[in-house]
Order: C-alpha cells, then structure tokens, then sequence
C-alpha cells in the first residue's frame, strides 16, 4: 500500500477527531483538508515503519493549534452558510448532547488530550508524543478536563435529561 | 490513591470513552467530502502535472506550501461551491456591479494611488497596497470603499489593455496567523480565487478572464503581498 492509500484509509479516523475537536461539520473538514495538505508537503518528516495514525494527528494537532491561535476566523467566514443537515448524528438524549457541549467549553489543550485519550484510545505515552509535551502534561490535562466535565454535567437539573429527551 | 478510587476512576474513563464514541463515531461511516479524497491523494507528482497544467511552472515551485495551493486551484471546483463563504459571495457580487461600470468604475483613480492605498489602509485599520499587475498585462483603474458583512472592505478594479477586468477585494481580519490554502468559486459568471494570509482576506474575482490566468495572476499577488 503506498502511502496516498495508508492516508486516504485513515480519513474517516482524521474527520472523527476532527469533528469533536473544532466542532460543525465544515471547521472540521477544513481542517483535516489543511492537515491533510501540510502532510503532504512534510512527509519527508515521516520516519517510515512508525506509526502514520499518530503522526497525522500530530500535524493536525499543529494545524489546530493555529487555528486556535488566530482564534479562528474561519467561523467567521461562514456565518452566511446554510444550516447543513447532521445526518447520522444519533444524539439521542439531552446528556450526550450536553457532553458535547461540555466538550466544547473545554479549553483546546484539555479538549485535545481528553479525546486523543478518551476517544483514541491512546495511551498517555502515545498522546504525550503526539501532542509533543510530557507525560506528565498529559495526565494534569486530562484530569482538570475530566474534573470539569464533572462540573458541568452535574450541573444539570436533576431529570432534566428524561424530561427533554429528543425523539429519536 | 487507593484501589477502590483507582477502579472508580478507570469506570468513569470508561464511560466517557462509550459516550464519546456514541456522539462522534456516526462520523466514521458519513460519506467523505471529495475535497478531501483528493488532498489526501495529492501526491507531488499530480501537483507537479497540475502547475504544468496551469502553464506556470516557469515561476517556481518554491515551497510546498506554494504547491499546495496549486493543487487547490488546479482541482475541480465543484465540492468547494456549497461552501462559498459570505465574503467571496458579496467579492463577486461587487465585481459584477462594479466592473462594468464606464464612467465610475472606482472611487478614487490610479492617478491618485498613493492617496488610495492610504485612505483604504486607515479604513481598514491594516496595511493594503495594489499589487503591480504589469506582468500579466494589467493595470490600476483605481479602487474604492464598499461596506463588508461587518465593516469596511477594499476592492481594487485592473483592467487589461483590451478592457477585460479583474478586482481584488480585501478585508481586515481580526487576528492574524491563519492562512489556507487557495480555493476557487464560481458565482454565475465571476470566477473568485480567494485565500486568508495574515491580517486579511482577499477575493480575487473577475467575469472576464479565465481561471488558469485567474491563478496566474493570484499567484503573483500573493508574492507581492508577501514581501
């Protein structure tokens, strides 16, 4: 498989990741499309027989932190777009939309960690290397992250999610 | 931390990661955007035809970066269409009112250039200039203020020695650092290339010329913006 064919395989792995980082559907497939561009152009970087997964999600990760620097314009840009239909978004309780949101409303470096680890499945080496910061960055991000998802989901009035669960 | 706490954590983790994965895996099986098969598939080899394709390969491929915008505007445009940001929308729609106009095409002529790029600088709050178009046989008609979705935007109006025109629209963004890649649109007749680099936007629109001297020339007002 050459490795045009090992990158286009791990789309969909990019667009998930994507899409729980940066949020609707266009912000996140502008940024797989950016981070697929600069792979391109820094696959020299690529040391053969490690682990492409990782190393796209580092350069997304460099990508992101960008954006997040420049305090994305890009939402901007789009205020005149139509609403896109969410197809295949099964959301189908207030919680799980309140999670994403709760998501959200984390700061970028805690939101990264949290779903490179919760959502990944990566190990905390593996966030740490991806992220390029120490292990022990990892595992502080990941737990102020988790403590204010706590907070915040907890924060809810109690039965409110049966009372406006969204019909599937 | 003790074992209980330990296990009560690891339950907790794993909870999220089952919610996580209920709220984001639908993503996994949606269709994948064609902009995005096709930047995956972006070998060198494929740009390198398209820069041949576009006919200036002579300028240089410098930087991959330089490359990649190739790509982007070599590629079809078609995808990126339901995509169109407001901005580029209201660049060809002000090139389509504007750039027939005989008698006042702009506010203020090339004669007076220097007082324009000023006056367009303070309004904007950012430094713009007219890029030189002489290279691809274009010259200054002059420029003018036009109200934007949130404030002031500039458009500068070329024309070639045969009247065929070209503007360039720009806008102020507010925070700096962030640049994408070239991307191409069609509004009815008006191509628009548009990018973001630094502190603005910037539409390169016109009904009259074609869309590979569009980029040729996208290309060039990029580089001078640049310096």
């Amino acid at each position: 498989m050459n490795d045009a064919d090992s990158i286009v395989e791990l789309i969909p792995r990019l667009r998930r990741y994507a899409r729980a980082l940066a949020g609707d559907r266009i912000a996140a497939d502008d940024l797989v499309q950016d981070t697929l561009e600069r792979a391109w152009s820094k696959l020299h970087l690529y040391r053969r027989g490690t682990d492409l997964r990782a190393w796209l999600f580092t350069v997304m990760h460099n990508v992101y932190v960008n954006q997040v620097r420049a305090l994305r314009p890009v939402a901007q840009l789009d205020e005149d777009l139509p609403e896109l239909a969410q197809p295949a978004r099964e959301v189908d309780s207030l919680v799980l939309r309140d999670l994403d949101a709760a998501i959200r409303s984390l700061p970028p470096d805690q939101r990264e960690v949290l779903l490179l680890v919760a959502l990944e499945e990566m190990s905390y080496d593996e966030a740490a290397s991806t992220l390029g910061v120490p292990i022990g960055t990892v595992m502080s991000r990941l737990s102020r992250a988790r403590e204010k998802l706590r907070a915040m989901l907890s924060g809810l009035p109690p039965g409110g999610g049966k009372q406006l669960k969204v019909v599937k | 931390m003790d074992k209980e706490s330990v296990a009560q954590e690891d339950a907790e983790l794993k909870a999220l990661s089952q919610a996580l994965h209920q709220l984001y895996d639908p993503v996994l099986d949606e269709p994948v955007p064609a902009r995005i098969i096709t930047q995956a598939r972006a070998r060198r080899p494929l740009w390198r035809m398209a820069a041949i394709a576009a006919g200036w390969i002579t300028l240089g491929l410098g930087t991959g970066m330089v490359a990649g915008w190739q790509l982007h505007a070599w590629r079809a445009s078609a995808p990126l269409q339901a995509e169109m940001p407001g901005f580029v929308k209201r660049a060809a729609v002000a090139h389509a009112v504007y750039s027939p106009e005989v008698r006042h095409p702009v506010e203020v002529a090339a004669d007076q250039e220097q007082h324009l790029v000023t006056w367009l600088s303070k309004r904007l709050g950012v430094k713009v200039h007219a890029p030189k178009l002489g290279d691809a046989g274009l010259s200054l008609v002059g420029g003018r203020l036009l109200p934007g979705e949130s404030g002031p935007v500039a458009q500068f109006m070329y024309q070639s020695q045969n009247g065929r025109r070209l503007t360039l629209y720009v806008r102020a963004e507010s925070s700096k650092h962030r640049e994408t890649a070239f991307r191409y649109a069609r509004d009815n007749s008006v191509g628009v290339f548009y990018w973001v680099d630094r502190d603005c936007s910037y539409a390169l629109a016109s009904a009259d010329l074609g869309k590979e001297e569009m980029l040729r020339i996208a290309t060039l007002v990029y580089k001078q913006l640049e310096q």
